[in-house]
């Protein structure tokens, strides 16, 4: 706000008093006016926390002086074995768990002792749509709105569900598993518009994000990652910063023939908004297939920062970060909306850990790149050029028919899916991530309509140093990592940041932890049953005290070897990643389970 | 004079294996698709005992290593490969193992691979020629060393993907 003052020139005195006044509002109190500083009220009601995506909870009865004191509290089972990758929702005193598929939906009465069942509500997806999933049949999450609870199935559909009956309310088919389509991600609702973006990167889907009413589920917008102009949804109000992502139907043109209506780019993962500049971000998919070679062209949408309306879906800008993918580097992760003094100036940012190692800091206004440092090992690019917004390329990288070795990160990234967290209190972003290397060498991928159109074999090991994860804390005004842990297994779980500067996550092997939130001391540890991969949450109890929980059960893309029973024999198995973690299996079994912890 | 005849004996034997490995069907059968569920028994139990003897289907193309290489291009080219990897799985099941969930004899797979399975194993009926489906199970079967080491190739130029090569390694074979 300070900074849209100084730029903009007051016409006639009414408009500069209501700048001054407001001016003075906000310098009275500077921290509230930062997106980053949400109020909070204890519950948890969206899978990142708030629209600003910061993981962070206000609550700091659980601080670094007694946490070594920290106790179980109850646990509950989901009856699946599968990755569980969501984060519980607390709403009403009433904690809401989706599970993978068969994508159970578990009400939870946090009033009573034990916090007994109050409903369990199953959607019943088609089973086949297990067939049709990457990477493990996981789920994210839940989204509340208006006394609904909202969220996806692996077989495309979005239901909303009665918060309190577990009755459903409305059911929307978005999408078809014969055409390679699913959906894992957790929704976020704006202005009343469900946000739900489709799977299928590793299928020749045609990638989308749709906008349902989330009072009745009827879509309102459906804009795609590939194709015309038209179907993408840009239109004159679309301003990309840099000259690279201008153009018209850019979208099809720079795709061979027609390829674009198979080339990917969907939206499975995280949505962010800002309610002040009524914009919500997200990122698109790999463009598919894997294969290079068979896609020559930037491949646009794919690997793709998106700024978008929430009513109408319309694009305002974007950012393509890996123009024509090379290594599976889809553009999804999370991105946490933070307003930070960058330069001496106020800016309204964007911080973005991208697959390709690079925390792209953006001002979320236009798209332009304030900085893009590495937060882990990357040799496939020598960096960001700040003018064009090119991701420079290391050209001994370049994956195709030839084989390519040593090429990190691997593609899940320095870091995929799994989200960080920001403290307001440190000023840091708290990011689990992994230390992967991989080589590869395409083969011919056929289009066949519902299965797999990857053509690449690759094979996953551990980066330098050996360990395979990393959770680290960044300065995004800094733009560097200030400490780091280094993990065994690739840091797959989210992280969760609260105001008793105490940061938790949980690691494959099956401990829950939490550390230093200034330094990353290890605090506290809990061996949990089964390797976590989920998102830990934290709320306050309808005993007023404060409580930390966290799903269990290990799968994904990075446990496949033990959810799905892989074979590491083959180290192409799990595209690759079985390769890396063929020794999972000694560590953890599977298993979904909820553990909740609080002081005595 | 033992060894001699034993040695007559082995010869024929590696020639008649050499027959085998050279087998080519000129013109395979046209699609046709049977399904062989009535054979290809799932389960273990039978209640009130065995019943007569049950028919027996045999792959045609055992041991044949133009078959086999053939099965292998096509695990690939309907890619089987993108949701089993090159035998490790990864979408789907692993197929280098020892206990099938649906049977693991090669009626089995047949019916697996015509049928498909409920748990998003696709029904490839109708898209795949039997005898390429045929083909197909010769390869899946030399995943598990069930094809003879003849009739099986024995190494690739590029990145490992041939998944005999590994379980040639595993086992401690030169490759």
């Amino acid at each position: 706000m300070l900074d849209g003052v100084s730029r903009r020139p007051a016409r006639h005195c009414a408009k500069y008093w209501f700048y001054f006044a407001l001016s003075a509002l906000i310098l009275s109190d500077p921290m509230a006016a930062q997106i980053q500083n949400q109020a909070d009220d204890g519950q948890w009601t969206m899978a990142a926390k708030n629209y600003a995506s910061t993981r962070y909870s206000t609550l700091n009865q659980i601080n670094t002086t007694n946490i070594a004191s920290l106790k179980l509290a109850w646990t509950f089972s989901t009856g699946l074995t599968r990755g569980h990758e969501a984060a519980p929702l607390i709403v009403n005193n009433t904690m809401y768990i989706a599970t993978p598929y068969p994508n159970y939906l578990y009400s939870l009465d946090l009033t009573k002792p034990g916090a007994p069942m109050k409903w369990m509500y199953q959607p019943h997806p088609e089973p086949a749509s297990q067939g049709t999933a990457c990477c493990d049949v996981v789920n994210r999450g839940a989204a509340y709105w208006n006394g609904k609870i909202i969220y996806n199935t692996l077989d495309v559909q979005t239901v909303a569900v009665d918060a309190n009956t577990g009755k459903e309310v409305w059911r929307t088919k978005l999408g078809d598993i014969n055409l390679g389509e699913s959906i894992t991600m957790a929704p976020i609702v704006a202005k009343g518009v469900v946000l739900v973006g489709n799977s299928g990167g590793e299928f020749g889907v045609r990638g989308w994000l749709v906008g349902l009413d989330a009072e009745t589920g009827k879509i309102k917008w459906r804009a795609y990652g590939t194709g015309p102009d038209k179907d993408v949804l840009i239109g004159s109000n679309f301003k990309p910063f840099y000259a690279k992502d201008r153009g018209t139907d850019l979208g099809m043109k720079t795709w061979p023939g027609e390829t674009w209506k198979i080339g990917g780019a969907s939206a499975w993962s995280w949505i962010s908004y800002d309610p002040g500049l009524d914009l919500f971000y997200y990122g698109t998919s790999n463009p598919g297939p894997w294969n290079p070679e068979q896609r020559p062209g930037d491949n646009k949408w794919g690997s793709t920062l998106f700024a978008r309306r929430p009513e109408t879906g319309e694009a305002i800008w974007a950012y393509q970060i890996s123009a024509h993918d090379l290594h599976d580097y889809d553009a999804v992760n999370e991105n946490i909306l933070l307003d930070l003094n960058i330069g001496g100036q106020l800016r309204k940012t964007l911080a973005h850990p991208d697959r390709d190692g690079y925390l792209y800091l953006m001002d979320r206004t236009d798209g332009e790149i304030l900085s893009a440092q590495t937060f882990g090992y990357v040799n496939t690019s020598e960096g960001v050029d700040l003018k064009t917004g090119k991701l420079k390329l290391n050209p001994t990288k370049q994956t195709g028919y030839n084989t390519v070795r040593d090429a990190c990160p691997a593609p899940p990234g320095a870091k995929d899916w799994q989200p960080s967290a920001f403290s307001p209190k440190t000023g840091l972003i708290y990011i689990p991530h992994n230390n992967l290397c991989y080589e590869s060498q395409a083969v011919p991928a056929n289009y066949i309509a519902g299965t797999p159109f990857v053509g690449m074999n690759t094979r996953m090991y551990a980066g330098p140093g050996g360990n395979r994860g990393v959770f680290s804390a960044w300065d995004p005004v800094q733009a560097k990592t200030v400490w780091s842990i280094n993990e065994m297994f690739p840091a797959w779980s989210g992280a969760l940041a609260t105001a008793g500067d105490v940061v938790f996550y949980g690691t494959m092997d099956g401990w829950f932890k939490a550390v230093d939130a200034r330094n990353g001391h290890p605090l506290w540890q809990f061996k949990v049953g089964s390797g976590v991969i989920g998102q830990p949450v934290c709320y306050k109890g309808p005993d007023g005290k404060e409580y930390v929980a966290v799903l269990a059960g290990v799968g994904g893309w990075s446990g496949g070897v033990v959810s799905g029973g892989l074979n590491a024999v083959d180290g192409t198995a799990a595209l690759g990643f079985a390769n890396a973690m063929a020794d999972l299996g000694k560590y953890t079994t599977k298993g979904g389970m909820l553990y909740v912890f609080s002081l005595p | 004079m033992r060894t001699g005849a034993m040695g007559i004996c082995v010869m024929c034997l590696l020639l008649l294996a050499a027959c085998q490995r050279e087998k080519r069907d000129i013109r395979p059968s046209p699609t046709r698709l049977a399904i062989y569920g009535d054979a290809a028994k799932e389960d273990a139990l039978r209640p009130g005992g065995p019943i007569s003897p049950q028919p027996v289907v045999n792959n045609p193309y055992n041991g044949s290593a133009y078959d086999i290489s053939e099965g292998q291009r096509l695990f690939n080219w309907y890619n089987c490969s993108g949701c089993h990897a090159n035998g490790g799985g990864g979408i789907g099941p692993p197929l280098i193992k020892q206990h099938w969930t649906y049977g693991g004899e090669p009626a089995n797979l047949f019916d697996t691979i015509v049928k498909g399975r409920p748990n998003g194993m696709p029904a490839w009926g109708g898209r795949i020629p039997e005898y390429q489906v045929w083909q197909i199970i010769a390869f899946i079967r030399s995943m598990n060393g069930e094809q003879p080491r003849s009739a099986t190739a024995s190494r690739q130029d590029s990145i490992e993907t041939n998944p005999q090569n590994i379980v040639n390694r595993v086992r401690g074979k030169t490759k």
